[in-house]
């Protein structure tokens, strides 16, 4: 159907010249396409607006020893229990080769007083009960994931069940004794 | 053209139980395509590319607007002031309008031009016509989504068009509108249609192409391939000349999308939509304006019909008629090259729509072009009885009457005739 | 051929530049004049200094009025404020929040994530103090103008103290050059001092017009400066693309006769 176009010998080296040019346009073809994708992808990333959201500011001083509440951030629970003296020991008495996800308390908090863990089952991102008052706590005093029955502790560290990790702690701040900003 | 033996097992394997390898190396490989084809020939390929494009950056943005009249116009400031690169995906649709829109006329200009449209290339040409019409549709309904000053009262006024139709008209308004003005269920509708409408038009580039395969490119000479001396296959020949093309144009939508954006655009659009307001020149975009012109320069009845439906006929009769040219076309010849008192009418009836676009964009009591005593009401009355007579009167009769200059007898002896001259 | 084809281009161009133009050529005030501002052409690009004083004559002057409702504090970061003094900035505003845990809505001092408050709670309220006319959002005002940065520019430093003879004036409304009509609302805004500037730039009115303006268009278009500087690198790109796809064209096609 077509004519050919070179006959091959008397050409050789402008052959090559025209390999290589169509090699290196069509490499930089490819990259100036794949430069172009980026911008689609980029725009699934959060938006400003959604980051400037990134961070909540919470007022400690109306949560009693003893309680727990659940902020907002970031579209997930997170949890704050002000914890009592004795689920402050039972966090620190735990031998750290117990654990499935093994992890000091001191690790996990800044204040003994204060745990602070976002509030989101490890395993498939159910949220564990026992935050509210009267809900179950598990075996463990901590929390328990209904969903499939994982079970934490008073430092929010997995002890039982198919949760591979402890409850993670978000990056916060103390701004003032009774003020933590989140994020 | 035999099916060709595939050496890589996984495509034999693929091919041998549904050949679309094969398919493809015949459509946009050895297809045999005119050697003679001008740069006249990329603006086909250029329209598919701005239509992928306009689908790619619309699944895009479609992640982040919000359909929904309290919504929209915020939604879509969202998109250009908080989104990664949100106004660069959409100064890229907005501006693509424009630049699909710039494809597709250079494209049918040049099917009327070089008589693209006539046998056996009729039913080509009818899906380039429907093409055109989706395109058209598509772009309205997406014009009206940033819920602006101009969508909201283009819309308004579009939909309006069809009240001029009797009896039918009022009710089929409400159930365009979905209620007793453009409102929030129109903009609805209009944005699930407007995500539909761009893969109809896929759908009917693809059997374009299938179309154009079988019958196979008309060239500048009109002259059919007859020999294989007068082909040369797709690629690499045309591929690489379709994306030189590409290039050129690249820099050119480029430089609207980063250094112009909103120059295609109109400024009442930044303005939230607000129903107690009309803006005081409602002008639609400049690929709408010389049908615009058509519409407006029915001012008077015909045997008792009123002004309002003859403009809608008007309107609609001047891409419908598209449909009947290959027979509106009584010349043995295609391509105007060769036909040389047509030619001029050819190019009359490119300045025709120019003027024709250029009375859309006025207002009808202005002066045409400044000129004392000419109205441009009556510049766009002229300009469409041209435009008509252009298909009606002047296509038969100059067929009949023209002499021709006499064809190459190939497209390689026009070829090399060319080249001694050159 | 290469004729037609230099006519599609041309005619390509003629339509943009053509069709563009005329659909914009309107109205029966006057064309306002053009301006040299910072931010014109290929390189053109903000003057961080200028959009700062421009904030202020916005912030003590229009903002008694027009609200400008698609800028957060934290975007004032673009016209170059660093975090502490748009936390500062944010903080000297009340933003309603709210229900709290009583159900009742409260005011706290601003946030960066907030954005800037409406001068009245809705526009009837705000028709009612502005004589029927609702004063417009600035966010995007110089976009939603033909010509708008040099339109913005000459409406307000367009009033005139006397109306022409002639002119029937309403109660009210004052008479400016530019806006179309010549009966505007909006009573003279600025004036010489009308506020002063840290910089201690000359504080004039056409100096406060030119700052505000340039403030404004920053407001409309924040995106400007990070569109130039891709776009010249996209096209810089492409005329590099372009060439070798030309030449490869040329090699490929050297000994086809067409």
């Amino acid at each position: 159907m077509s004519q050919t176009v070179h006959s091959s010998g008397d050409h050789q080296p402008d052959e090559n010249r025209r390999d290589f040019l169509t090699l290196a346009t069509t490499a930089v073809g490819v990259v100036g396409t794949g430069v172009a994708l980026w911008p689609f992808v980029d725009s699934m990333n959060p938006s400003k607006d959604v980051l400037a959201l990134a961070s909540v500011e919470v007022n400690l001083a109306n949560i009693p020893v003893g309680q727990a509440v659940k902020v907002m951030w970031r579209g997930k629970p997170v949890f704050i229990r002000h914890r009592t003296e004795r689920e402050i020991n039972e966090a620190n008495e735990v031998a750290l080769n117990e654990l499935v996800d093994p992890q000091a308390d001191d690790a996990r908090v800044e204040k003994k007083e204060w745990l602070i863990v976002v509030g989101v089952c490890t395993h498939l991102g159910c949220i564990p009960m026992g935050t509210a008052t009267g809900e179950a706590r598990g075996d463990y005093d901590g929390w328990y994931c209904p969903c499939h029955g994982s079970h934490y502790d008073t430092s929010g560290r997995i002890r039982r069940g198919p949760a591979p990790k402890n409850l993670e702690v978000p990056t916060y701040t103390f701004l003032t004794d009774t003020t933590v900003r989140i994020g | 053209m035999s099916a060709p033996q595939w050496n890589n097992k996984v495509v034999k394997w693929v091919d041998d139980r549904l050949p679309v390898i094969s398919m493809l190396h015949h459509s946009a490989y050895e297809y045999p395509t005119p050697k003679n084809l001008s740069y006249m020939w990329n603006f086909g390929s250029l329209a598919g590319f701005v239509l992928v494009t306009m689908i790619l950056t619309g699944i895009f943005l479609v992640m982040n607007y919000t359909p929904h009249t309290d919504m929209a116009f915020e939604s879509v400031e969202r998109i250009m002031r908080d989104v990664n690169h949100g106004w660069l995906i959409r100064y890229i649709h907005m501006n693509g309008a424009s630049m699909f829109f710039i494809c597709v006329f250079i494209h049918i200009f040049r099917g009327l031009y070089y008589g693209s449209y006539k046998a056996p290339r009729e039913v080509l040409w009818w899906i380039g016509i429907l093409i055109l019409l989706a395109m058209m549709a598509t772009a309205f309904m997406g014009y009206v989504l940033p819920w602006g000053q101009m969508s909201f009262w283009g819309a308004t006024v579009i939909t309006n068009l069809f009240s001029a139709f009797p009896i039918i008209g009022d009710p089929l308004v409400t159930w365009l509108w979905g209620g007793f003005s453009v409102d929030n269920p129109t903009l609805n509708r209009f944005f699930s249609l407007h995500y539909l409408m761009p893969f109809v038009i896929l759908g009917l580039v693809v059997l374009h192409v299938w179309a154009l395969h079988s019958v196979r490119s008309n060239n500048p000479t009109g002259v059919e391939i007859k020999t294989p001396q007068d082909s040369i296959p797709f690629h690499p020949y045309y591929t690489i000349k379709d994306l030189f093309g590409l290039g050129v144009f690249l820099i050119f939508f480029c430089a609207f999308v980063f250094f112009a954006p909103d120059y295609l655009g109109h400024p009442d659009n930044y303005i939230p939509a607000n129903p107690l307001v009309t803006p005081p020149h409602i002008v639609p975009e400049w690929y709408f304006l010389p049908f615009y012109a058509i519409l407006r320069s029915i001012d008077f009845t015909i045997l008792g019909i009123p002004a309002k439906l003859l403009g809608v006929l008007a309107m609609f009769a001047s891409i419908v008629i598209l449909f009947v040219i290959p027979w509106l076309d009584t010349s043995k010849v295609r391509s105007s090259k060769f036909r040389p008192v047509y030619k001029w009418f050819f190019w009359l009836f490119v300045i025709d729509t120019f003027i024709l676009g250029y009375c859309g964009a006025k207002a009808p009591d202005d002066y045409f072009m400044g000129i004392p005593g000419l109205k441009v009401i009556v510049m766009g009355q002229l300009s469409t009885l041209y435009y008509f007579a252009h298909f009606l009167v002047v296509m038969p009769l100059v067929g009949k009457l023209e002499r021709t200059k006499p064809l190459p007898a190939s497209i390689s002896e026009s070829v090399l005739k060319e080249g001694a001259n050159a | 051929m290469r004729k037609f084809a230099l006519t599609a281009i041309a005619a390509a161009f003629a339509v943009t530049a053509f069709t563009g133009n005329a659909a914009k050529a309107a109205g029966d005030a006057p064309v306002p004049p053009s301006q040299d501002w910072s931010w014109k052409g290929l390189f053109g690009t903000y003057d961080r200094a200028q959009l700062q004083r421009g904030f202020q004559v916005y912030k003590n002057v229009c903002a008694g009025c027009h609200s400008l409702r698609f800028i957060a504090f934290r975007n004032l970061e673009g016209i170059g404020f660093n975090e502490d003094q748009i936390k500062a900035i944010a903080a000297e505003y009340d933003i309603e929040d709210g229900p709290n845990d009583d159900g009742d809505m409260f005011t706290r001092p601003g946030k960066p994530s907030d954005y800037f408050p409406s001068p009245f709670p809705n526009e009837k309220a705000a028709a009612a103090s502005n004589g029927g006319a609702i004063p417009p959002d600035l966010s995007l005002m110089t976009k939603a103008r033909v010509a708008g940065p040099d339109y913005v520019f000459a409406l307000l430093t367009g009033y005139e103290e006397e109306a022409p003879e002639g002119f029937d004036l309403s109660d009210g409304k004052s008479y400016n050059h530019y806006f179309p009509g010549h009966q505007i609302s909006m009573a003279p805004p600025l004036y010489d001092e009308a506020v002063e500037y840290t910089d201690g730039t000359p504080a004039t009115l056409e100096q406060h017009a030119r700052d505000v303006v340039a403030f404004l268009n920053w407001t409309a278009q924040p995106e400007l400066e990070a569109r130039k500087e891709l776009g010249l690198k996209v096209i810089l790109f492409l005329i590099v693309l372009t060439a070798m796809l030309y030449a490869v064209k040329r090699k490929i096609w050297r000994d086809i006769e067409h």
